[in-house]
């Protein structure tokens, strides 16, 4: 499916320290039972957003307006648990367009390059830092730029350096997808296929 | 020539092409889908206009959200109805084999693939179902993907995907009595967490794991994902074969042999490097449950909660946070805690022999008045064995509630919920907050400690239970 393409984006940050969010808690279950991939977004982190009776709780990170931007800032193994990618639409339907995380879950990873987001691994200082600069000064901007696989807070200068392999770094910069370049093997995929 | 391990041979033999500084185009042997991840990746191929390319390779069954009691009428929940229709549409539009609702094999995806013979040694193998880890059992790379590569399958077989690195873990030595693989894993999880398998592919040897059965593996491969693994496998040996023979989709007469010399050769060589090895004492596994909200937290049932000494900042927060949802202090025992629920099935625990452990165990006893106790077999198959054996019988004397195949209170898409804030005792493989309902709090333990928590209607030992 087509997605937007990556080249810089510059924006405030929306932390949201905890460890070990699964996938169950981006979008639980109960939300998983479209057969189309629309509406997503309504109910990122539902049970943490809002109460039972449908309710925002206010303490909850989207609910509060001091915080916004297109860069979600993760705590460590962000994305563990289920392979839906549900869990990535619902964080593009949203509006993000980037993780943050110093330790990102591997099928998590991999959704997130196959439908845009980009995900930031940095180092776990780097990490604190950021979450201390937005906690400081939740206006702060960070840029991230996949050209040059950099990751900057605007505020401070500090800056650091990602990892993202060519192949993926060039569907992104595009929008591609790897169907479009599956499509084109079929000829050396048919040959494998009858030896398989 | 060099030393390949288990993965490397499977791996190597399914490159398509590499991509320099980039992933491998990777061949898919079998495909498994269901009715939840699928049929985004069904409009996917349609909007695009290409056809599913070897729909032979490719099997289906309605699993994640169907009921489980009632099976032969309507859906009543019309979302859930609509995905389960939208399978069959697709299925015979494409011309996909599907294992329908109410037909001899329909199941568990996991369940189902191993049953029939369709999960072999040597093959890869993928499901929009991060629990297709199972498979690797029998000595296949199977690991779970998302909706997109869901719709690369059906268009091309192939997926893209940077080979992981390796690791092994050895289990040696006899476990004890009332351990079981369960055990073994949640064992493992607790030593390394729930993220200390990230962006490896586990192989598990060692004469304690040759030495369980087959479905006995496929509980330790299932749950190789909640330390962050892609998956695990464990190498074929004669264990393999016996379970496999005769089997609806395996090799029959010449071609059997053939397939089982070509088995054999699929074991890790002498010598071969894995890029991080972890090795225990089955003398020290002893009955685990888990406390907290991912399947790392897992302590032996005679122990105490861990305290928060030497955790500080995010980890220690997230620590607290955790326990609370659970209701539960650093520091208290586990045993004794008052349980609402059990629950024994799912693609970890579902199987017959889970249901024979149970029901051995309980037979002539009754669940304690407080508890819940549900019994969702794996597949229509396990129902029918469960059945023929006398076992359901047993458990429906004992107060356990049998109710139909299907993926049930593992994930709670179906009506299978328990109740906010009440706690379940669970042979499932995730204790996330809400995933068996909202606000439910999951414990993971062995179908034998869930059989003894039905009874005391407490968390207990099943070594004291007798
Ligand atoms: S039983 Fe649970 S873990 Fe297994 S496939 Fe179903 S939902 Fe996933």
């Amino acid at each position: 499916m087509a997605y937007d393409k990556f080249n810089v984006l510059v924006s405030r940050v929306v932390p949201m320290p905890a460890e070990n969010v699964d996938t169950d808690q981006i979008i639980p279950a109960r939300f998983l039972k479209a057969t189309e991939r629309t509406g997503f977004g309504d109910n990122l982190f539902r049970d943490w957003r809002y109460d039972s009776e449908g309710n925002p709780k206010p303490d909850f990170v989207l609910n509060d307006p001091t915080y916004s931007g297109k860069i979600l800032l993760a705590g460590k193994n962000f994305g563990s648990g289920s392979s839906r990618e549900h869990a990535v639409w619902a964080l593009y339907d949203y509006g993000f367009r980037c993780v943050v995380s110093s330790f990102f879950a591997d099928i998590f990873k991999n959704n997130c390059l196959n439908i845009g987001v980009l995900p930031v691994t940095v180092s776990a200082a780097f990490a604190e830092e950021m979450f201390a600069e937005v906690e400081k000064n939740p206006l702060s901007e960070v840029k991230v730029d996949i050209d040059t696989q950099t990751i900057t807070i605007l505020s401070t200068g500090n800056s650091e350096s990602f990892d993202i392999n060519a192949y993926k770094k060039e569907n992104m910069k595009n929008g591609f997808d790897d169907i479009d370049y599956l499509l084109n093997l079929k000829e050396e995929i048919g040959k494998f296929a009858e030896k398989a | 020539m060099e030393n390949k391990t288990l993965f490397d041979k499977i791996w190597d033999a399914h490159v398509v092409k590499s991509i320099p500084n980039g992933p491998d185009v990777f061949f898919i042997d079998k495909h498994f889908i269901h009715e939840v991840t699928s049929p985004v990746a069904f409009l996917g191929l349609q909007t695009r206009g290409v056809p599913v390319l070897y729909p032979e390779r490719t099997i289906a069954t309605p699993d994640h959200n169907v009921p489980t009691i009632d099976q032969d009428k309507t859906i009543k929940d019309q979302l859930s109805r609509m995905q389960v229709e939208r399978l069959r549409e697709n299925c015979a539009k494409y011309g996909i084999e599907l294992h329908d609702l109410g037909s001899d094999h329909h199941g568990i995806v996991h369940v189902i693939g191993p049953e029939l013979g369709i999960t072999q040694p040597g093959m890869t193998i993928v499901c929009g179902d991060s629990h297709t880890s199972t498979h690797g059992a029998f000595g296949t790379i199977a690991f779970g993907i998302g909706t997109s590569e869901v719709e690369m399958v059906f268009a091309t077989q192939c997926i893209m995907q940077v080979k992981p690195k390796k690791m092994r873990i050895t289990v040696d030595g006899e476990l004890g009595t009332g351990v079981t693989s369960k055990d073994i894993i949640l064992y493992i999880i607790s030593k390394i967490s729930a993220s200390g398998g990230t962006g490896y592919f586990i192989e598990y040897a060692g004469s304690a794991i040759r030495n369980l059965s087959m479905e006995a593996r496929m509980t330790i491969c299932n749950m190789s994902i909640e330390m962050g693994a892609r998956g695990g496998l464990i190498a074929p040996d004669e264990t393999t074969f016996n379970y496999l023979k005769g089997k609806q989709y395996t090799p029959k007469g010449e071609e059997w042999d053939k397939a089982v010399a070509h088995w054999k050769t699929l074991q890790t060589d002498e010598g071969a490097i894995f890029d991080l090895e972890y090795s225990y004492d089955a003398a020290d596994i002893e009955p685990m449950i888990t406390y907290g909200t991912n399947p790392g937290m897992g302590v032996k049932i005679k122990d105490m909660i861990p305290t928060t000494e030497g955790m500080e900042g995010s980890e220690k927060k997230s620590y607290l946070k955790s326990l609370e949802y659970m209701g539960f202090q650093p520091g208290e025992s586990m045993k004794g805690k008052k349980v609402d629920y059990v629950f024994v099935g799912s693609c970890t625990n579902g199987r017959i022999e889970d249901i024979r452990s149970v029901a051995n165990f309980v037979k002539g006893k009754k669940k304690a008045d407080n508890i819940t106790a549900w019994i969702v077999p794996g597949s229509r198959e396990v129902e029918k064995k469960a059945i023929e054996e006398g076992l359901v019988a047993i458990l429906e004397d004992a107060g356990f509630k049998l109710r139909q195949p299907g993926c049930s209170a593992c994930l709670a898409m179906n009506d299978d919920k328990i109740p906010s804030g009440k706690y379940a005792v669970s042979t499932s493989n995730r204790n996330f907050e809400g995933r068996q309902g909202p606000g439910a709090r999951t414990l993971l333990a062995s179908p034998l400690t869930v059989a003894a928590v039905a009874i005391t209607g407490t968390i207990a030992d099943p070594r004291d239970v007798f």
